[in-house]
């Protein structure tokens, strides 16, 4: 399978990259580490007619937290994620998903930048980005826009991106004293997309009263969904095994999947349940 | 709009003339003639087509050739040495790492990286480090085997007993 014919750029600026965007409109995409769009080119279901590849623009790969941020450069690799200390130690959720994001060498090319900027429910990273209440930086030829999370994701493959603007970085809020995260899906072997997955941050005080309650849905929507009435079943209470069943039966019954070759729409409404309550136990269990 | 582009592959400096839409793994096998390097699947999914891209493992199926422009590469033709195999390939000789051969070069490939970043790896990392790596015929045991072997050897250790077993 080979892709159709188009022109490439390899900018060394991102100024340099975005003028090549305003040129090229919609015509042009961003090449990042390439492992939705090259397989997406070579079975043309993407044609672009020029690629920008910004894999030569230094200093769109960090991770470092800064003014109460966890902050992410967008070409970060999941291989970089999942070997870094600052991660390792307080965000276990990203190791969790990194873990269960393709394969090793799949890992050494995809970017966290563009497993969000692709727009698919069925990527893992949007749902983390949901539970985490995470931001996002664009980047255009007015300067940066920040972007938050429940304002990123139109639909199928849309995102609030413009067309001429590059996801910089991702920002997530420094998790304080007494919060937890954890991420799962169910796949059926390794590499393949969830049938469902669920990310969970919670946060209790020192009564164990929940302050802070993130849940997000992987591929059980058109887009990647907030499970927004079970975090208000959680927020302000404590956590029992009653609020954690509440809580997952709303995930269960506000999701919309569809049966496909993964599952049926009802074992799939399920296994959100069992995920759901499985995450905020596993978060819970991490303060 | 053909450019001309300069890899490294195996210590040797390639310029070629490439369409920017040119797969690596095509450059590698059609262009270059080195064909240890195997397209299984075509779709991101088998390993087979997996070499080194500045010490990375990456699949070769799924990086366009203009993107190797002044990379150093590692293909299977470049593990071993005058001096003899790698270690990697003696391992999977002596623990009948392979059968036919086919995920052979890929996994091999893989191993290097898995190997240098964990010089001494327990069997479950192993198994989570050639995930991304099918092999039709072995069921994967003696593919463990022989990277713990060649862990063993790269470290200097003595050397895991190859007698096969029978389970
Ligand atoms: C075999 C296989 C299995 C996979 N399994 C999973 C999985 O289980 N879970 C999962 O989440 N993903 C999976 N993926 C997808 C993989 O994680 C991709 O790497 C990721 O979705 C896209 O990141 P990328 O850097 O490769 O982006 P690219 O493929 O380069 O780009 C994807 C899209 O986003 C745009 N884009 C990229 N970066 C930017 C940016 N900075 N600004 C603006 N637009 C941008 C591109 O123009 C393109 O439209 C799998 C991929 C393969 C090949
Ligand atoms: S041929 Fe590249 S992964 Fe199968
Ligand atoms: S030895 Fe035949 S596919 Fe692995």
């Amino acid at each position: 399978m080979i892709p159709a014919p188009f022109e490439y750029d390899a900018p060394a600026t991102l100024d340099e990259a975005i003028a090549l965007l305003e040129k090229h409109g919609d015509e042009a995409k961003i090449l990042a580490g390439g492992h939705s769009l090259i397989p997406m080119m070579k079975l043309r279901f993407a044609s672009p007619e020029h690629l920008i590849d910004i894999n030569n623009i230094p200093g769109l790969s960090y991770i470092k937290e800064e003014d109460g941020y966890l902050k992410i450069g967008a070409m970060t690799r999941e291989s970089e994620l999942e070997e870094s200390e600052i991660i390792r130690s307080k965000y276990p959720i990203f190791t969790d998903a990194s873990k269960l994001i393709a394969d090793p060498q799949v890992r050494n090319m995809g970017t966290i930048g563009g497993n969000i900027a692709h727009g698919d429910a069925a990527n893992d990273h949007p749902a983390v980005m949901l539970a985490l209440k995470a931001e996002v930086v664009a980047t255009g030829p007015g300067g940066q826009r920040v972007i938050p999370i429940d304002e990123f994701f139109y639909g199928f493959y849309m995102t609030a991106l413009q067309p001429n603007e590059i996801l910089t970085e991702i920002r997530i809020p420094s998790v304080g004293a007494g919060t937890g995260n954890a991420y799962h899906k169910l796949e059926r072997k390794v590499g393949d997309y969830a049938t469902a997955g669920v990310a969970a941050q919670i946060a209790v005080d020192a009564d164990g009263i929940c302050t802070y309650a993130g849940i997000g849905l992987t591929n059980v929507n058109a887009t990647p969904l907030r499970a927004a009435r079970s975090e208000e079943a959680l927020v302000g209470k404590k956590l029992t095994e009653e609020t954690i069943a509440a809580a997952a039966q709303a995930a269960s019954e506000d999701c919309n999947p569809s049966t496909d070759l993964r599952g049926s729409e009802e074992y799939k409404r399920s296994m959100v349940r069992v995920l759901v309550k499985r995450m905020i136990n596993k978060a819970t269990d991490r303060i | 709009m053909k450019k001309e582009i300069t890899v490294t592959i195996n210590g040797e400096a390639h310029t070629v003339e490439v369409e920017p839409r040119l797969l690596l793994v095509h450059l590698i096998r059609e262009q270059l003639s080195m064909t240890g390097t195997h397209i299984g699947c075509d779709t991101s999914s088998c390993g087979a087509c997996t070499i080194l891209v500045d010490g990375k493992s990456i699949k070769s199926c799924t990086m366009l050739a203009i993107q190797a422009d002044g990379k150093s590469i590692i293909t299977v033709e470049g593990l071993a040495t005058v001096e003899g195999l790698h270690p990697l390939q003696e391992g999977f000789k002596e623990n009948h790492g392979l059968h036919c051969g086919f995920c052979t070069p890929g996994m091999m490939l893989r191993a290097v990286e898995l190997l240098e970043k964990n010089p001494n790896p327990t069997e479950e990392e192993i198994r989570w480090g050639i995930s991304g790596n099918l092999c039709r015929c072995t069921g994967y045991n003696n593919i463990v085997k022989a990277i713990q072997y060649a862990g063993a050897k790269i470290r200097g250790e003595e050397l895991p007993s190859t007698e096969p077993e029978f389970v």
